[in-house]
């Protein structure tokens, strides 16, 4: 039976299609790498990943962002990574990566019971 | 692990409602329909812009010129949004472009059709971006993540889109008989092609029961309609104008309208490629991107050389 | 009065007919992403023209004791009334033509905008502080695609010059003054050459020298073009007036 379990090695993309300028497909010759975009959406917040797009270079794919994913004021900063230079778990991983984590209860400060009267704790 | 156990942890996975990631495991057809069906939706957007631009510069005030530009903007972003989404399946941008240029992949036949006065703009925004917010609305649930989130934005900006092409009928509606003649006749020929945009009839439909049970599609193409219908029979009233359908009635033991039959062989003739615009409207999209190559390629190859610049200072 | 309303005049047509003209782009762009980005420089422009041309509306309605809006000014004007720059109104051409004409635009407009933010006339200084910041972003948007263009491909290169042979015999008239204008342009000269120079040494272009320079769009005498691209603007005031949109 054939099994195809894809591996992919960085982000969402699959790696043959990903960060496409150096691709040899011709119909990807003129095709502008892709980037990832992460935007934070105010001051004092984590920036967030917003989507992608495709750009030549840097520069050109933060003007990018910021006409495509900031028209309606959604952000006071980005930045952006090529695609293919996201590295990410692979599924197959997940168990052996966060189920060690989950019996780890005394992490959480839910575990300790206190007397009501200990204040600020 | 079998290729049979896999698929039960896959069904398994949408019915308990857990969103498919890009990497996870999938089966082939669910790959292809999503790349199917998320780049169908992109091209819908990108050739969606004609008709509406067709009438940027002959909108006829300022604040009308700039809605609209904002609007077919929008469609813009929501193509790409939707090429992102498909491009996490291993499909490239330039590869669905390839086929959208080619034949190979379609579009939503609505836009094969021509905008010819001003008040097919309204009529475009309340009954075709109308019908398209239910459909997407319903897909912000899909059960494939990268294509939910990408819905999800869009829902976000499209509710603007049905909102202003309501309130610019409405105002036709008050204005002269010139434009109330006008408002009219929009509705009479975008009232049908926006019905058939929900698809042939689920006794018809050959990818509905797949897409459902993966819950890509998460009503029938017949619910939609319905919906539809029954959303629009009520908004006209406040326009003071009527849908050309002498059989449209309100059942009152379905609770829902009643309403004519859609002209199927018009249907599937527009969706073969006899629309009155089908023809202009892929030349217009390969005209823009090839005329394009020389700049997409001026831009790539001065990229390279800036960097070789870069890395030659550094060394 | 009539010199403000002439220069506010003036400052709205500028924006709206280059506006119009860049808005031919939206949903033909080379790639969905610079599809956006220019369709974001018109729609900025169309806000400028609207702030200025509300601004007149008021002066007008007030000096001749009428209802004047902003779109009585940009639909029921005549060829011959609108005092647009030339530049503005030529055909877009290609990618290379649409952004050096954007580029020569934008960096005289932040030259003059930094002059009209001083002036005493608090409407108008208020509508260029807000435009400055567009403005800026639009200088960089076309200088980098100058650059890009310039000292990309061996294509690119000769489509960026040809747009430079076609389009300088129009940048002359930014700096030639109209009796209405409040801003003395011929002094913004030099500033602009030096900044389009730094930005043509980058892209490996040179400055056309001893070149004739066209003028009349301030004192409304157009190209042919223009009122090809009024007809498109104006149809519908036009065929049903007093109607509201």
């Amino acid at each position: 039976m054939n099994i195809q379990i894809r591996k992919f090695y960085y982000g969402d993309i699959p790696e043959e299609t990903g960060g496409n300028s150096s691709s040899s497909n011709a119909s990807n010759e003129t095709g502008w790498p892709l980037w990832e975009v992460f935007i934070r959406s105010k001051q004092g917040l984590d920036h967030k990943h917003a989507g992608s797009l495709h750009a030549a270079d840097a520069q050109m794919a933060i003007e990018n962002a910021r006409d495509v994913y900031t028209r309606r004021q959604e952000g006071v900063s980005i930045w952006v990574v090529e695609s293919k230079h996201i590295h990410a778990t692979n599924p197959d991983e997940a168990e052996m990566f966060y189920e060690p984590a989950s019996d780890k209860v005394y992490r959480h400060p839910t575990f300790y019971d206190l007397p009501d009267e200990v204040k600020h704790m | 692990m079998s290729i049979h156990e896999l698929e039960k942890i896959f069904q398994n996975k949408i019915d308990k409602e857990i969103k498919i990631e890009p990497k996870d495991w999938m089966p082939e057809a669910y790959r292809k329909t999503n790349i199917r069906q998320i780049s169908q939706h992109a091209h819908s957007e990108i050739v969606g812009m004609l008709p509406e631009g067709n009438w940027i510069s002959r909108a006829p005030s300022l604040k009308r010129k700039a809605i609209l530009i904002a609007k077919v903007q929008d469609e813009a972003g929501h193509g790409l949004y939707l090429y992102s989404a498909a491009e996490t399946l291993g499909s490239s941008r330039e590869q669905m472009i390839d086929d959208l240029h080619s034949g190979k992949a379609k579009y939503s036949s609505i836009f094969n059709y021509p905008t010819l006065t001003w008040a097919d703009m309204g009529a475009v925004g309340w009954l075709v971006d109308g019908a398209a917010i239910l459909n997407q609305v319903m897909l912000c649930r899909t059960s494939y993540g990268p294509y939910a989130r990408a819905m999800v934005r869009i829902c976000k900006e499209e509710s603007f889109h049905q909102r202003q092409g309501f309130e610019s009928l409405l105002v036709l509606s008050k204005g002269t008989k010139e434009q109330r003649d006008m408002c009219q006749d929009a509705i009479n020929r975008w009232w049908w092609p926006s019905l058939m945009m929900f698809g042939p009839k689920d006794s018809e439909s050959t990818n509905s029961d797949q897409s459902i049970k993966w819950k890509i599609k998460r009503k029938t193409n017949d619910e939609l309609r319905q919906q539809f219908v029954d959303m629009i029979a009520e908004q006209v009233k406040l326009l003071g104008m009527t849908l050309p359908d002498p059989h449209l009635k309100w059942n009152e033991s379905r609770k829902h309208y009643d309403f004519g039959e859609i002209n199927w062989d018009e249907f599937w003739n527009v969706v073969k490629g006899n629309g009155p615009c089908n023809k202009q409207r892929l030349e217009a999209r390969v005209k823009a991107h090839e005329e394009g190559t020389w700049v997409r390629e001026a831009a790539l190859a001065y990229a390279v050389k800036k960097q070789s610049r870069t890395k030659a200072k550094v060394a | 009065m009539s010199q403000t309303i002439n220069q506010t005049l003036q400052l709205a047509d500028t924006c709206l007919i280059l506006g119009q003209r860049n808005s031919e782009w939206c949903a033909h762009g080379p790639i969905l992403e610079q599809d956006i980005a220019i369709t974001n420089i018109t729609l900025d422009l169309i806000g400028q023209a609207r702030n200025f041309y509300q601004y007149a509306a008021t002066l007008i309605s007030k000096n001749e004791n009428k209802n004047i809006t902003e779109d009585t000014l940009a639909y029921l004007r005549t060829e011959r009334e609108f005092k647009n720059f030339l530049i503005c109104e030529l055909p877009n051409g290609d990618w290379a033509n649409t952004v050096l004409r954007q580029f020569f635009f934008s960096c005289f407009q932040l030259l003059l905008f930094e002059e009209l933010e001083k002036n005493s006339d608090t409407q108008l200084a208020a509508i260029a502080t807000k435009s400055l910041k567009e403005i800026k972003y639009h200088i960089k948007w076309s200088s980098e695609w100058v650059i890009r263009l310039g000292d990309g491909t061996e294509e690119s290169n000769n489509r960026i010059n040809n747009a430079v042979q076609q389009l300088w015999p129009y940048t002359g008239e930014f700096f030639m003054p109209a009796d209405y204008e409040i801003i003395s342009v011929s002094s913004l000269k030099e500033k602009w050459l030096q900044s389009i120079k730094d930005v043509f040494d980058e892209a490996t272009l040179t400055i056309p020298q001893n070149i004739f320079m066209q003028s009349g769009g301030k004192d409304g005498v157009h190209t042919e073009h223009l009122g090809y691209v009024l007809s498109e603007l104006q149809y519908l005031q036009r065929v049903y007036p007093g109607a509201e949109w």
